[in-house]
């Protein structure tokens, strides 16, 4: 693809993920606090969490893959449970990663 | 200013948040070149896009080989997610005046809205929102061109790393709502479970990406409708 083809997918792409955030903060009040879409919006971001969770922790080019991604979840999930804060949650489970990553290599 | 424990807190999450996602930067920074972008389109994206996800999506269809429909289609399917979050979030920023909402809807993201909504009350969720996305755009920004500059020189360990800190860090931001305590965490975890499971199943057969939106809608189309039979 050319450089000007190429830009012109950076900035469609970049206005239309700019107008799909406004549209959020734009639509009526009345709309939101409608009982269906507080109930919807109570819920969705667990689904949406959880989904980003898996796929980015257990998938890799629209296939299913084990590594030490997942070690790297476990470790963070065990973190979690013990309370500890966020950003050594970040830092265990980079490391676990990574160690991983050494050993099997 | 009065140092509060909770106010400190939601501020001591915010710029963790915004380093880890900061170094996640060099990584989107390393594909976009890696893709064919300039090191300048990189950093356009980083900067006009903002949603790391829809950029992650769009670079990854054109090293794929996807034409440009496809990859502009691919960022726009992502971002609809951040609509869901504006709608979220009007409640809690309601911006006065249209310069203050269009400014206020660049930084509404996974990350701010993770913050803003978690926060006990709506003057915290306000602040958790600014600082987490002054944190993340500057971090994501400069990040950006530090891994286009720096691509293809980034060790395979320090991948393996960065791969598994973005799983974690969006467990992170889930586990609040699963705990027991949480407000409905029975229900939570089911859902957060049939997010997942969606998820994974759909992987094999959608384009990359797609899944995650397509299991936030199942999961929303089962839930409504027990929703309606149960009342």
């Amino acid at each position: 693809m050319s450089s000007g083809a190429l830009w012109a997918v950076v900035l469609a792409g970049s206005v239309g993920c700019y107008l799909l955030k406004l549209a959020g903060l734009s639509v009526p009040a009345a709309w939101v606090q409608h009982p269906t879409v507080v109930r919807l919006v109570e819920f969705v971001p667990a689904a949406l969490l959880a989904a980003l969770v898996a796929v980015q922790a257990a998938t890799s080019d629209g296939a299913l893959v084990l590594d030490g991604r997942l070690v790297g979840l476990a470790v963070a999930a065990l973190a979690l449970a013990l309370r500890a804060p966020f950003v050594v949650v970040l830092v265990l489970a980079g490391a676990a990663g990574a160690l991983v990553h050494v050993v099997g290599a | 200013m009065v140092a509060d424990p909770v106010r400190t807190a939601t501020l001591r999450d915010a710029v963790g948040l915004g380093v880890a996602v900061g170094l996640y930067g060099a990584a989107f920074g390393a594909a976009a070149v890696g893709a064919g972008l300039s090191t300048w389109q990189a950093v356009a994206m980083s900067a006009l896009m903002f949603t790391g996800a829809s950029q992650f999506a769009l670079v990854g269809v054109l090293a794929a080989g996807g034409g440009p429909a496809a990859a502009v289609g691919s960022a726009l399917l992502l971002g609809t997610r951040n609509t869901v979050y504006g709608v979220r979030l009007a409640p809690v920023l309601m911006p006065r005046g249209r310069l203050r909402r269009a400014a206020a809807a660049h930084w509404v993201i996974d990350e701010t809205t993770a913050m803003a909504v978690a926060a006990p009350d709506r003057e915290l969720g306000r602040l958790a929102f600014r600082v987490t996305g002054a944190t993340i755009y500057l971090g994501w920004n400069a990040m950006t061109l530090v891994g286009a500059l720096g691509a293809g020189s980034l060790g395979e360990t320090a991948q393996a790393a960065l791969d598994s800190v973005v799983p974690a860090a969006f467990l992170a931001l889930l586990w609040p709502r699963l705990r027991r305590g949480a407000p409905e965490a029975v229900a939570q975890r089911r859902v957060a479970l049939g997010g997942a499971v969606v998820a994974l199943a759909l992987t094999p057969f959608v384009p990359a990406g797609l899944q995650v939106v397509l299991a936030v809608a199942a999961v929303a189309l089962v839930g409504r409708r027990r929703t309606g039979t149960a009342t």
